[in-house]
């Protein structure tokens, strides 16, 4: 494993005139996971968009350092993962066209077997020439985890990511959680006490 | 290399979609037909004996349908991210660049469709007449680029607006002026049926106008897309 940390500094977050998160600072390595928990609007979500450089924060830093050199969250998209409820594929294509396009756009060379094979190991095995307006709210939470994954992300933020999953979807993020420990950084945003025990720290925002 | 192959990855990509969803496709087709089809029935076959400057007055409805059909459709590819909320994915994934890129000529293969259908219903119907076919031809791709060129990125800053349309219309018609001024007064030679030596000047000012523009996009683009 690389080395790999996250560092935050101060890291303030406003809406308008209202802040919604203040005053975060932290550093994360290489094989630890952070758990972010706290009320709805509390700006869990918010702080992982941040962390994936979708947005900026209203003060302070988010930053990586990756082997000695220091990345704004945006010039590190390449080595991060996002999984969120905010986040929508393309449901006019099928779920072999949405990665094989987002693999494309990434510089990624993977092909109908790799394809397949992430697939399957997201519990979609067989269904990737389905549409995803045909998919439920599960199977489409499936694919974004498959989404995430595409790249073998060092870095992996996932935003509530068992809301829509049954027993066997939640077997999925334990997986993932587990095999993330090995890849490098894990940013859970949960209320779930389940994915709250992942968690080496547990930020509590809002409070 | 690989921002090309992203590029055209998305151009695919946005080619598929719209050939499955015609989320474009309808309006721009159904704006350019029922323009040329509404123009035709209510003016009739314009005969030269009715007014001197018809090869003008041709020359402007032409593009003015062409004009209206593109603002209908061509703010649509990024409206639609945005909209279906899909363009978080892209933006984390895919290179700026790539997404304009690829964008533009999804746009451009879009209007290029709409000018020769519009063209085709306005020779038929209107009983256009086309006196140098070939630059006719060149001065309707030379306009098209530049229409693409401008409306590309305006599409972009719209996008998260909540009243698209009417800012879409707001900020591409000073831009859109000096283009359709040109390709207005560039087509009336090709339908009087002047010579390249008389067409290429609008030709050169309508490239060095896609090409500024173009240049300008690729500069901005980035800033726009992200924030």
């Amino acid at each position: 494993m690389q080395e790999l940390r996250l560092e935050l500094d101060d890291l303030a977050i406003d809406y308008g005139t209202r802040r919604v998160v203040s005053g975060v600072s932290l550093t994360l390595h290489a094989g630890e996971t952070l758990a972010v928990a706290g009320a709805n609007g509390s700006g869990k979500s918010s702080l992982l968009r941040v962390l994936c450089g979708l947005q900026r924060p209203s003060r302070g830093v988010a930053r990586y350092v990756v082997a000695g050199e220091i990345m704004q969250p945006d010039a590190a998209r390449a080595l991060i993962g996002w999984l969120s409820p905010d986040l929508q594929l393309y449901r006019e294509l099928t779920a072999h066209e949405n990665l094989r396009f987002f693999a494309q756009v990434r510089g990624l060379q993977l092909s109908d077997a790799d394809l397949e094979a992430l697939l399957t190991d997201v519990g979609l095995g067989g269904r990737g020439n389905d549409l995803l307006a045909a998919y439920s709210s599960g199977m489409a939470q499936r694919l974004r985890f498959a989404y995430a994954l595409l790249h073998n992300p060092p870095i992996l933020l996932l935003d509530e990511p068992t809301v829509t999953f049954d027993e066997r979807g939640a077997a999925l993020f334990e997986r993932v959680a587990e095999r993330q420990r090995n890849r490098g950084i894990l940013v859970i945003a949960t209320n779930d006490p389940r994915e709250l025990r992942y968690g080496d720290y547990v930020l509590r925002l809002g409070i | 290399m690989m921002l090309l192959v992203a590029a055209w990855a998305v151009f695919l990509k946005d080619v598929r979609s719209e050939l499955r969803t015609r989320y474009a496709l309808n309006a721009l087709l159904l704006f350019a037909v029922s323009t040329v089809v509404a123009l035709s029935l209510g003016l009739g076959p314009l005969a030269p004996s009715r007014n001197a400057d018809l090869r003008l007055i041709q020359s402007g409805l032409l593009w003015i349908a062409i004009l209206f059909a593109a603002f209908t459709g061509l703010s649509r590819s990024f409206v639609q991210e945005e909209d279906a909320r899909t363009a978080a994915a892209l933006r984390l994934a895919a290179p700026p660049l790539a997404v304009y890129l690829g964008k533009l000529l999804f746009n451009l293969a879009l209007l290029l469709l709409l000018v020769a259908l519009t063209a085709v219903l306005s020779i038929v119907f209107l009983r256009l007449p086309v006196g140098n076919p070939g630059l006719f031809a060149a001065l309707l791709i030379a306009g098209s680029l530049g229409l693409v060129a401008a409306t590309t990125l305006i599409a972009a800053i719209i996008s998260r607006a909540s009243i698209k349309g009417a800012l879409f219309a707001v900020l591409a018609f000073p831009l859109l002026v000096p283009l359709l001024v040109v390709a207005i007064r560039g087509t009336e030679l090709a339908l009087d049926g002047f010579g390249w030596d008389r067409g290429i000047l609008p030709l050169q000012v309508l490239a060095g106008y896609t090409i500024a523009l173009v240049t300008v996009s690729l500069f901005l683009f980035g800033s726009v897309w992200e924030t």
